[in-house]
């Protein structure tokens, strides 16, 4: 036999076909540009269960996108966390905050065809309000109780005054589920066959797959412009861009800054949109840290502006305070500077210098947000050049949570921290508070000024409270807040869509254009 | 193998899988993660703090723990994901047969790839075709499986979108199964478009982990076969007047196969374990990418149960291979 050789001309004819193989670009047969009615997201996290009221994950920011596409909360937001009409229409406390009024929409139905009925309202709110449930906010549900209904009026007595009881409503397991359908069914039923009253019906489900939602026709706020939504859970930042880069998604969100330019720059539609979580450093108050000079010479050594511009490529919005713009307890007054000369004398003040360094470790995760690691390090940098020496430790998150619970962590920890209700007993509060299992801040001074508000009836004098609160951490240099996050979500041109400040992608809010 | 060398490796397999629940249920409990500070809200007291460890057990001492866990995995009861709040069992038995069906399309490409590149090398020994696999070898032995994961997304599904590169099957389809088993359930029952779907999107993660498997088999393959054609029975073969393609597939392919497929079975157990990663950038829905999903969320039960199903794949397999040599070589049952 005489075998097969290869000469000079087949082998270059071989690499010329190979190299003209991506210019045949075989468009992807199914895409979703090919069926204008269904809209494809790529999102970045999977949904474990479908009962946004209860279990662990219903307090995962990240996932309420898909409840709120097939449930409706009892009082809705607007992109800008302000709130409006949910299935509630009107809510309120009475003059002496002694009772909550609230009134039913009427007109609104469950994807079955059943009646949105104040009952549903009510066996919500006090299944919500039982422990043995697993509501994870129950702490503020199990606030009223004693509920009447009058047609579609219901009130209640506040067993314990809870400021926040009607912002929860927006957020995080404040969802109506439908009392008879429920019952019926039971929580396995429940599961395998979900019933809302939200804009999106359920049509089918792949655990760790997708989520395929059809337009509820039926929806009082008008049914949804896409008929079909397909929600595919990509974990992979990379395999979420070469989704929307190759028309097999229409939407995707959560990549790099880099990616994000770079598919903007090729004719993605991209919205960058600051959102309500931000980069923070927490400061336990052990060791060194119990020196304020230390603390304010940390807060002022940082150039906050330089991290936004050169590691986030602008995206980010250097903040001063636990309050974030658009909170309701944002003072847009209280100003941490950069100034390193400042704190230089701050620590000389304490008997340090570049020469002769404060030490300490600061903990940060790697990965888990966009530059974390980077961003500490420029940090550590920074401090340096004052009279720093801070040692990075690298850890999970699962660590940090495990080490903040126990109010053990390094003298500086960087951190995220959400609040889509804006409200600053979920920011300031929560995590500034000594008692509270979020906070390693242990100074009483600050524990004064809050302890008084958890409480307190009168709003503006809350909010002022907190205002106060948050401008004495400031001069106490209790916390380094250092950015507020902003979004990367990329769309097909064609489509547009309405960015949500909570960090939320509402396919309710996207459109063909 | 002999029957009793047979019944002494099933006996081994309890001690082993206890062995191996020993060692998770430990390590999971020393690594640095606390379930329940993952999952607790803002403003959550002490209290409810406590009641939350109670409820999932986790205020028992670790020996108390394992006993009450152990207890209920010997009757099948693997507690309950706390993430997923189901059945552990019911979301491992769901998401298996994806695993399965992935591993299975990957063994199939690696073998026919990694006996296609030996039989060529083989044949064309020392001539520029086995110069040219020699180096496509080592190319493959040196990029790991996920790499090629993102590669293959990059090629097929950015600059030359041909392939879907995420998912099992496409969710506008709505192809119903009575199985887990999507791929074989279609070809069983003749739906051959919704198998071609399911093909479709398997081809990319499974290439991907079959081609380091495929260049290992290709090395040992044609190692074997060179080793084959210089016994006795090929060089009679050949001064009988058979030509060497003939001797190569009808007389050293045989015996040089029983070697390579002893060492396949240990690779294969590889070849599983890559489904992790190649499962989570292929966003394809098995338990490899549900493992991920499991340790960000520090879900204990859903941890354990992974691992101990990860192990009894590897035993099941090793145990397969042995069984399968022994059939393939006779001197070994003699033996």
């Amino acid at each position: 036999m005489n075998p097969a050789r290869f000469s000079r001309r087949s082998v270059l004819g071989l690499m010329g076909g190979a190299a003209a193989l991506p210019l045949l670009r075989t468009p992807f047969v199914g895409s979703a540009l090919a069926q204008a009615s269904t809209l494809t997201i790529a999102y970045n996290v999977n949904l474990p269960t479908f009962d946004g009221t209860v279990g662990a994950s219903a307090v995962n920011p990240t996932i309420q996108s898909f409840y709120q596409a097939i449930f409706d909360p009892y009082i809705a937001q607007n992109a800008d966390l302000s709130f409006k009409p949910g299935l509630l229409t009107k809510w309120g406390w009475n003059e002496d905050r002694t009772k909550v009024e609230m009134e039913v929409r009427e007109g609104a139905t469950w994807h079955n065809g059943d009646p949105v009925t104040a009952e549903d309202i009510v066996w919500s709110l006090e299944r919500a309000g039982k422990p043995e449930t697993g509501n994870p906010i129950q702490f503020v549900w199990s606030k009223c109780g004693n509920y009447r209904i009058d047609g579609n009026r219901i009130t209640g007595d506040v067993l314990e005054f809870e400021p926040t009881f009607f912002k929860w409503m927006a957020f995080l397991t404040g969802y109506v589920l439908p009392k008879k359908y429920y019952e019926s069914v039971g929580a396995a039923g429940f599961e395998a066959k979900p019933v809302g009253s939200g804009p999106y019906m359920v049509d089918e489900f792949q655990q760790d797959a997708f989520l395929r939602l059809k337009a509820n026709p039926n929806y009082w706020g008008g049914k949804p412009a896409f008929e079909t939504v397909v929600f595919k859970f990509i974990p992979d930042p990379t395999s979420r861009v070469a989704e929307v880069e190759s028309g097999s998604s229409d939407i995707a969100l959560e990549m790099s800054y880099e990616e994000f330019d770079r598919l903007k720059a090729k004719g993605f539609t991209g919205y960058a949109t600051p959102i309500s979580d931000i980069a923070m450093i927490f400061i336990n108050d052990v060791g060194p840290m119990l020196d304020k000079n230390v603390r304010l010479a940390a807060n002022y050594s940082i150039d906050k502006k330089a991290i936004v511009d050169r590691l986030l490529r602008g995206y980010g919005v250097p903040i001063d305070t636990l309050e974030a713009p658009g909170y309701a307890a944002y003072d847009p007054s209280i100003k941490i500077p950069y100034d390193p000369e400042l704190a230089k004398k701050l620590l000389a003040d304490s008997g340090y210098s570049p020469e002769n360094p404060v030490r300490f470790t600061i903990q940060t995760t790697r990965g888990f947000k966009p530059k974390d690691y980077e961003m500490i390090q420029a940090i550590v940098g920074m401090w340096r050049n004052v009279g720093i020496d801070a040692t990075i430790e690298v850890y999970e998150i699962a660590k940090h949570y495990e080490l903040r619970a126990a109010d053990t962590l390094a003298p500086a920890a960087f951190y995220n921290w959400g609040n889509s209700i804006g409200d600053p007993s979920t920011s300031t509060g929560f995590a500034m508070f000594g008692p509270s299992p979020h906070s390693v801040w242990d100074g009483k001074e600050v524990f004064d000024l809050i302890a008084p508000l958890w409480g307190e009836k009168d709003e503006e004098k809350r909010i002022a409270g907190y205002r106060k609160a948050a401008k004495f951490i400031a001069e106490e240099g209790a916390v380094i807040p250092l950015l507020q996050y902003v979004q990367p979500i990329v769309a097909r041109p064609g489509i547009s869509l309405v960015p949500q400040a909570s960090g939320m992608l509402l396919p309710q809010t996207v459109k063909p254009v | 193998m002999g029957k009793g060398a047979i019944l002494r490796r099933f006996l081994l397999v309890p001690p082993t899988l206890f062995g191996v629940a020993v060692v998770v249920f430990v390590l999971l409990r020393v690594v640095p993660g606390d379930p329940i500070a993952m999952m607790i809200p803002p403003g959550a007291s002490q209290a409810d703090v406590d009641r939350l460890r109670a409820l999932y057990g986790l205020d028992l001492p670790i020996f108390e723990q394992f006993i009450v866990w152990l207890k209920a995995v010997a009757v099948g009861d693997f507690g309950t994901s706390i993430s997923r709040r189901q059945e552990v069992i019911v979301l491992i038995l769901n998401r298996l047969p994806a695993t399965l069906e992935l591993v299975l399309v990957a063994t199939l490409i690696a073998v026919a790839l990694g006996a296609g590149m030996a039989l060529i090398g083989a044949y064309f020994r020392r001539r520029a075709p086995e110069w040219g696999i020699d180096g496509a070898v080592a190319i493959l032995l040196a990029i790991p499986d996920f790499l090629w994961g993102l590669l293959f997304i990059l090629a097929f599904g950015v600059l030359w979108p041909v392939l879907p590169i995420s998912g099992r099957i496409d969710p506008r389809l709505g192809a119903q199964f009575a199985t887990g088993f999507y791929l074989v359930e279609s070809i069983l029952t003749g739906n051959w478009s919704v198998a071609g779907n399911l093909l479709r999107h398997a081809i990319l993660p499974a290439v991907a982990l079959a081609l380091p498997l495929a260049a290992i088999l290709t090395r040992v393959f044609k190692a074997s076969l060179g080793e084959a054609e210089l016994q006795d029975y090929a060089q009679i073969a050949r001064s009988r007047g058979f030509t060497r393609g003939r001797v190569l597939l009808r007389e050293a392919l045989p015996n040089a196969a029983i070697a390579t497929v002893n060492l396949a079975g240990v690779q294969l157990t590889f070849l599983i374990g890559g489904t992790v990663l190649v499962e989570r950038i292929f966003s394809y829905e098995g338990i490899g990418n549900m493992a991920v999903d499991a340790m960000i969320n520090r879900d204990l039960p859903l941890i354990q149960g992974l691992v101990l199903t990860f192990a009894v794949l590897f035993i099941a397999l090793n145990l397969a291979v042995d069984l399968l040599t022994t059939w393939l070589d006779p001197r070994i049952q003699h033996g």
